[in-house]
């Protein structure tokens, strides 16, 4: 068995070479005006798109990268024109399997393609140490879904979000815990990721701080299925509430094997595990969880029930991060636009000046590359479906922040019916 | 101490689990003297099949009880499984019986690879939540919770065993297969057709796989096309424990494995005041197999040469 880590890196290279070889043979056919019919030549801009497409997040993974794709399908359909010339965008697609030191090779492998901008990775795990080699090959990132708060506090310029971080996420479920769900005994369990651990460690000073009681805290990791031994010995410590930091995959899982344990405590978790995904693994024991989600619900979004159409159509159901990808990639567009120019270096502080409606709200980075005012809604589970409970933030949150003047992105003419969710 | 109790109950589902998983490739091992690390994608396979079956079933709308869809794909995974692995050893092993161990095991990881990807072909790259069709009334027993389908699997596993231990001493095969475990060359001297030895010893290996997987993935609600891979690993572990090659080894380390991991699990925090946490549980479950390793290079019943199953 000690050789077979060893054969997994391997496997893990090939199927990136394959998937990567996949990527690049599907963005051709919404491009049929290739016929040149006017002499400017097309220019061939590449952006990467990074997650894990194989693993248990493989789902969420394929989501994001979805999302990516149709914002550049749509672009190369309507046609742009950048310093002259006009440019189809070729979506590079990587898989960093959900693992730090995948997430560096492609990384670099993505800089040796010499990319434009990468939208992600997925997890903060495999983002904080990627952003490193882009940053060093002066290469712009947007990630859709990585809300580790270090990711931009390194100080790189060309590192940016499109959602609220784990300082704020951790914050908005300790005190909905304490406050909402009367939570005074709390068990805490991640799994030993940069976002699984961060959002459990930002969400235990919350919660202390509102005054609940810490009884056990577990550790499992991002591919376990068997999670009886450290639930039973939650059980042993009588929480009334168990909060975890972690993807929907174990999540789910979690739920049902706490329902056969008989552990009475209600279940909390972040945005990892807040995708249809979960609700399906958990089965009926998905009733009652409470997870939040930065941004706004779907069909609240105000171009949600859009986008929500035009991607269920193409590529079924929305699992939870594509439209934080379909949005970083116009807005990365965009900017290049702006700047006329796809060179990193020239586009880079108009993207820094963004301001930008998208699908998830407005869009505008203060000085780190974090989003502005991003809002977090609170979800429950009832009768197999998310249902949004309430919204925190959005414009009247981040303290840090000038109090912003942009209007609550929830446009209450364009949220039509609530039906927008499908599944 | 009830606490105790569910502990120890989780710890010994786990390793019946390891166990059936363990058992295919310790009888492959014994015979062969190779690690059939593409077993647990057969593992895998089954189960993939069995669902589709059960899901084509379910959908059909038939009214017939649980046990019995669960039965029938069982019953439909178990010969898919069964031409698998007498293909994976035709194709990917026999040509290498004679070539340096090395090739063969790297043809066996890449045979592992190969089924993964077709796998995720066809099933796509999603959980699929597998049905909970097998009954799992809970039981009280001190204190601790265990269900119907809990100790159908640990009674299943034991029942396994025993059966390969019957086929393997007591039959006129398992003579043939001893033999060949052996010596092959001078078992086909004395007149054993050993190609079909080893082929038998796939296909069987192959349908308790099939089983495995369905277990398996009843158990935990779920298959992908993935999930070959720890499992694997896992009960590889176990077989190398108990001693690879022997039948009541990998149920013994299969166990063994399970209840550490889950003792471990549960009270590293206490016993280290929070100083090393549950997620060191693997950490204790590999020093035990070091230790054991240490003292007994063959595993814990492992005898080298007189009795590979």
């Amino acid at each position: 068995m000690h050789r077979r880590p060893a054969f997994g890196v391997v496997l893990g290279l090939t199927l990136a070479f394959l998937l990567s070889a996949c990527g690049k043979e599907a963005p051709p056919p919404p491009a049929p005006k290739a016929e040149a019919p006017k002499p400017p030549p097309e220019v061939v801009v590449k952006i990467g798109s990074v997650a894990p497409l194989t693993g248990p997040q493989s789902h969420l993974g394929k989501d994001n990268e979805n999302g990516t794709r149709l914002a550049i399908e749509e672009v190369n359909a309507k046609g742009l024109m950048i310093g002259g010339a006009k440019v189809r965008f070729e979506l590079l697609s990587e898989d960093d399997q959900a693992d730090p030191k995948t997430g560096t090779i492609v990384a670099q492998k993505l800089v040796d393609a010499k990319v434009a901008g990468v939208i992600g990775h997925l997890n903060s795990g495999t983002t904080i140490p990627a952003s490193k080699i882009y940053h060093d090959a002066g290469i712009v990132q947007i990630s859709p879904s990585a809300t580790n708060p270090k990711y931009t506090e390194q100080g790189y310029q060309g590192a940016f979000r499109v959602m609220a971080n784990d300082v704020q996420q951790g914050k908005t479920l300790g005190d909905y815990a304490v406050s909402k769900m009367g939570a005074k005994r709390i068990a805490i369990i991640d799994d030993r990721t940069a976002y699984g651990q961060g959002l459990a460690d930002e969400f235990e000073k919350a919660a202390k701080a509102g005054g609940a009681t810490l009884v056990g805290r577990e550790y499992t990791n991002d591919k376990a299925t068997d999670f009886r031994a450290i639930l039973t010995s939650i059980k042993g410590k009588k929480p009334d509430l168990v909060f975890y930091g972690g993807m929907d995959a174990q999540a789910g899982l979690m739920v049902a094997q706490m329902k056969t344990l008989a552990v009475k405590a209600r279940f909390l978790a972040g945005d990892g595990a807040q995708s249809p995904e979960f609700i399906k693994l958990a089965g009926p024991a998905a009733d009652g969880v409470v997870a939040s989600s930065p941004g706004l619900p779907l069909d609240k979004m105000p171009g949600g029930k859009g986008f929500t159409d035009k991607f269920t159509a193409k590529f079924g159901p929305i699992q939870i991060y594509a439209p934080f990808a379909y949005d970083a990639t116009l807005t990365l567009i965009e900017a290049m636009t702006k700047a006329n120019s796809t060179d990193p270096g020239k586009y880079l502080p108009e993207l820094a000046r963004t301001s930008r409606q998208g699908v998830t709200g407005p869009i505008a980075f203060d000085a780190k590359g974090d989003l502005k005012n991003g809002p977090i809604t609170l979800y429950v589970v009832k009768e197999g479906k998310w249902n949004p409970l309430e919204t925190v933030g959005g414009d009247a949150a981040a303290p840090a922040a000038a109090p912003a003047p942009e209007k609550p992105a929830a446009k209450p003419a364009a949220a039509p019916a609530p039906a927008a969710e499908k599944k | 101490m009830d606490i105790f109790v569910q502990q120890l109950i989780n710890g010994l589902v786990l390793g019946a689990i390891y166990a059936l998983v363990a058992l295919g490739y310790t009888m492959v091992y014994g015979i062969l003297g190779l690690i059939n690390f593409a077993h647990g994608e057969v593992v895998m396979i089954g189960a993939m099949v069995a669902l589709s079956v059960i899901q084509v079933l379910v959908a059909s709308g038939i009214a017939l009880p649980g046990p019995v869809i669960a039965a029938l794909g069982l019953l439909a995974a178990m010969p898919v499984c069964m031409v698998l692995g007498f293909a994976i050893e035709r194709v990917a092993y026999r040509p290498l019986r004679n070539a340096p161990r090395l090739a063969a095991l790297i043809t066996a990881i890449g045979v592992s690879i190969l089924l993964q990807n077709v796998a995720m072909i066809i099933w796509g790259r999603q959980y699929h939540s597998f049905p909970a069709l097998l009954p799992s009334t809970p039981h009280q027993l001190a204190g601790a919770t265990i269900n119907d389908l809990q100790i159908f699997i640990v009674l299943l596993a034991i029942a396994i065993m025993a059966g390969l231990l019957y086929l393997v001493h007591r039959t006129r095969l398992g003579r043939a297969m001893r033999a060949t475990s052996e010596n092959p060359e001078i078992a086909g001297l004395m007149g054993v057709d050993i190609n079909t030895v080893i082929s038998i010893t796939f296909v069987i290996g192959s349908a308790l796989a099939a089983v495995a997987g369905v277990m398996i993935s009843a158990y935990y609600g779920i298959a992908h096309y993935f999930m070959g891979f720890m499992l694997g690993l896992k009960a590889f572990t176990a077989a190398v424990l108990g001693g690879i090659g022997n039948l009541a080894g990998a149920m013994l380390g299969g166990v063994l494995l399970g209840v550490i991991e889950s003792l471990g699990a549960g009270y590293i925090g206490a016993l280290t005041g929070g100083f090393l946490g549950s997620h060191y549980q693997d950490v204790f479950a590999f020093l035990v197999l070091i230790l054991v390793l240490t003292l007994r290079p063959s595993g814990l019943l492992g005898e080298r040469v007189a009795e590979r199953s």
